[in-house]
């Protein structure tokens, strides 16, 4: 009984530090992505934290295809808007295979990872390197050396025209 | 605080307290009249120099949370404000930043210390676990105060900081989440951060009362690592130690006032006088010197959950030193094997320091930094868990003196003074 009474107590003083309804509240963000050349990557903001939108080259695209999925450190789509179970296949991580969004949040510890570009490489596989702890990304985002556990996070969202999408 | 108490008020106003409070006989016995070895050498000053620090450190912080706004849209500029606006407000914040790294150097230095002179070993195990739990409060209390200047390494050393948490299975995410208070570091977590920078130091401050509380109890172990027999091998805190101390504090302030006036900002990073930007992560987060070893560690190991078990380990295992060490000999001057990996372990954790300043792809002289950390990791945990149970085993120690009197004043005098 009272060791009952303590934790009705000590409830409201451990979940006063858990996110307000205010900050759970999913906040959208509509992003124009028209001015995005190809092989070209914007970063915008989304939750407080950053949001990569990359136009894919294709050949980006045809080296994301070309990996065998079970070869991979982390199998899964990691895709909000795919089932929990979905491959990471790269058809499974985008809408359009030009386009690629993902939460630019490193799943190591948190660092923003540099884009790749063919003029200024990062990492081995043309993707993201996160210079905190040297995880390499792929041009899928995809998890591929490093110490990083899983893929880069797909953030829930949808094309609202061809120029437009709206995260969130 | 422990033994007969030698303490003898003498005017009417005395007795009347120590009849009521005995405070004044407290302080007597543990400052004045305290038998201590004869034989303490300059590394036993570091306690004294490590109670200025902490207090230096919040009578500076009281100073600066008078100026300082704990809200991201603000933080930086207030810092910026006690730094040219605030009268002597720089250097508050640089007695402050310059006090952390101090504390650190002063607190290895006291660790070290206690390592070479077995002074972990029965029946001083207490002193040891509470002084380990008062450098792991003084790691997190730097860690809280170094986020809240919110510049650029602030804001992303506590992003990796408080990600390690999220290795954790299952709940992990969930934990992080409830540190920051938001979907990442951001204002809900700044405010908790000086909440608690602000706390610690006062639980800090009850720690050490409990870590000299259980010195008292069976007094200073000394370099020689023998009991202390008779009253000959012993002097009285006052005004033996206290005049010791006092001139070492003397040259320890000169260092720190050194750093203060002419190199402010030698162990600060430029990275922090840029705003927190949580779009763009510096080229290289590295954290304070002092946290270095550690960083080197999480980063040797190319695995999430193990890098974090393998840092955390590396302090867990401090907490277990006074069972880990076999032998029944203290001090590492009659220990002429364990002397020898002592210093190994000293180069080590300059080594690892060294490795975790680099960047996570450095090759130093032809050898990859990182393939250094982890020859320097195993070394770490294999002193600990190995070399010092097995040493203690096999180790033929050197003879011990009879007694600290005879070992610093020599038999005649010793059996002079009996």
């Amino acid at each position: 009984m009272g060791a009952v009474g303590v934790a009705m107590v000590a409830w409201p003083l451990i979940d006063q530090m858990n996110p307000s309804a205010a900050a759970l509240a999913l906040a959208s963000t509509e992003i124009d992505i028209a001015a995005i050349q190809p092989g070209q990557q914007i970063v915008f903001k989304w939750r407080g934290q950053p949001l990569f939108v990359r136009r894919r080259t294709p050949a980006e695209i045809a080296s994301a295809n070309a990996v065998d999925v079970s070869t991979l450190p982390d199998p899964l789509a990691r895709n909000a808007g795919k089932s929990a179970s979905a491959p990471a296949t790269d058809a499974d991580r985008v809408v359009k295979p030009e386009w690629l969004v993902l939460v630019g949040v490193c799943t190591h510890l948190g660092c923003t990872p540099t884009v790749s570009t063919p003029a200024m490489p990062e990492g081995d596989f043309g993707g993201w390197l996160c210079h905190c702890h040297g995880s390499m990304y792929d041009t899928s985002g995809r998890i591929r050396k490093g110490p990083a556990p899983q893929n880069l996070a797909v953030p829930p969202y949808a094309f609202l025209s061809d120029t437009r999408i709206k995260v969130g | 605080m422990s033994g007969p108490s030698t303490y003898n008020p003498k005017s009417g106003f005395e007795k009347w307290i120590d009849a009521r409070l005995p405070l004044p006989r407290l302080m007597h016995d543990t400052m004045q009249t305290f038998p201590t070895p004869r034989n303490l050498n300059i590394w036993y000053t570091f306690g004294g120099i490590l109670t200025f620090c902490l207090m230096v450190q919040i009578v500076t912080g009281i100073v600066l949370a008078m100026h300082y706004v704990a809200n991201a849209g603000l933080a930086f500029d207030s810092v910026e404000k006690i730094m040219r606006d605030v009268n002597y407000g720089w250097l508050m914040r640089f007695v402050h930043a310059n006090g952390a790294s101090m504390f650190f150097l002063a607190v290895y230095i006291h660790m070290f210390r206690g390592l070479y002179y077995g002074s972990y070993k029965a029946p001083r195990e207490m002193i040891w676990i509470l002084g380990v739990l008062i450098y792991l409060l003084m790691m997190a209390t730097a860690f809280f105060g170094y986020v809240l200047p919110w510049g650029q390494m602030s804001f992303w050393g506590a992003t990796v900081i408080t990600n390690l948490f999220s290795a954790i299975p299952v709940v992990g995410g969930h934990i992080a989440t409830w540190l920051w208070g938001d979907f990442a570091v951001g204002d809900a977590t700044l405010n908790r951060f000086f909440s608690l920078h602000y706390l610690l130091p006062f639980i800090i401050a009850g720690v050490v009362g409990l870590h000299i509380w259980a010195l008292h109890v069976p007094g200073n172990n000394n370099p020689l690592g023998i009991d202390v027999n008779s009253p000959q091998d012993t002097v009285p805190f006052h005004p033996y130690y206290t005049v010791k101390d006092a001139f070492y504090l003397c040259l320890f302030v000169i260092l720190f006032a050194g750093f203060v006036f002419y190199a402010p900002d030698f162990f600060g990073n430029p990275d922090n006088y840029q705003p927190a930007n949580p779009l763009v992560t510096p080229p290289d987060i590295v954290p304070e010197w002092y946290l270095l070893p550690f960083y080197a560690m999480l980063r040797s190991v190319p695995d999430k959950l193990m890098g974090v078990i393998v840092m955390g380990g590396a302090i867990v295992t401090l907490f277990l030193i006074p069972w880990l060490d076999t032998s029944p000999v203290r001090s590492c001057r009659f220990r002429p094997l364990m002397k020898q990996f002592f210093w190994g372990l000293v180069v080590v954790c300059v080594v690892l320091g060294y490795c975790g300043a680099q960047s996570v792809d450095a090759v130093k002289f032809g050898i990859p930094m990182v393939w250094v950390a982890r020859i320097a990791s195993l070394y770490y945990y294999g002193f600990f868990w190995v070399i010092m149970p097995l040493v203690g085993w096999f180790e033929t120690p050197k003879p011990l003196p009879a007694s600290i009197a005879q070992s610093v004043l020599g038999d005649s005098a010793a059996a002079a003074a009996e």
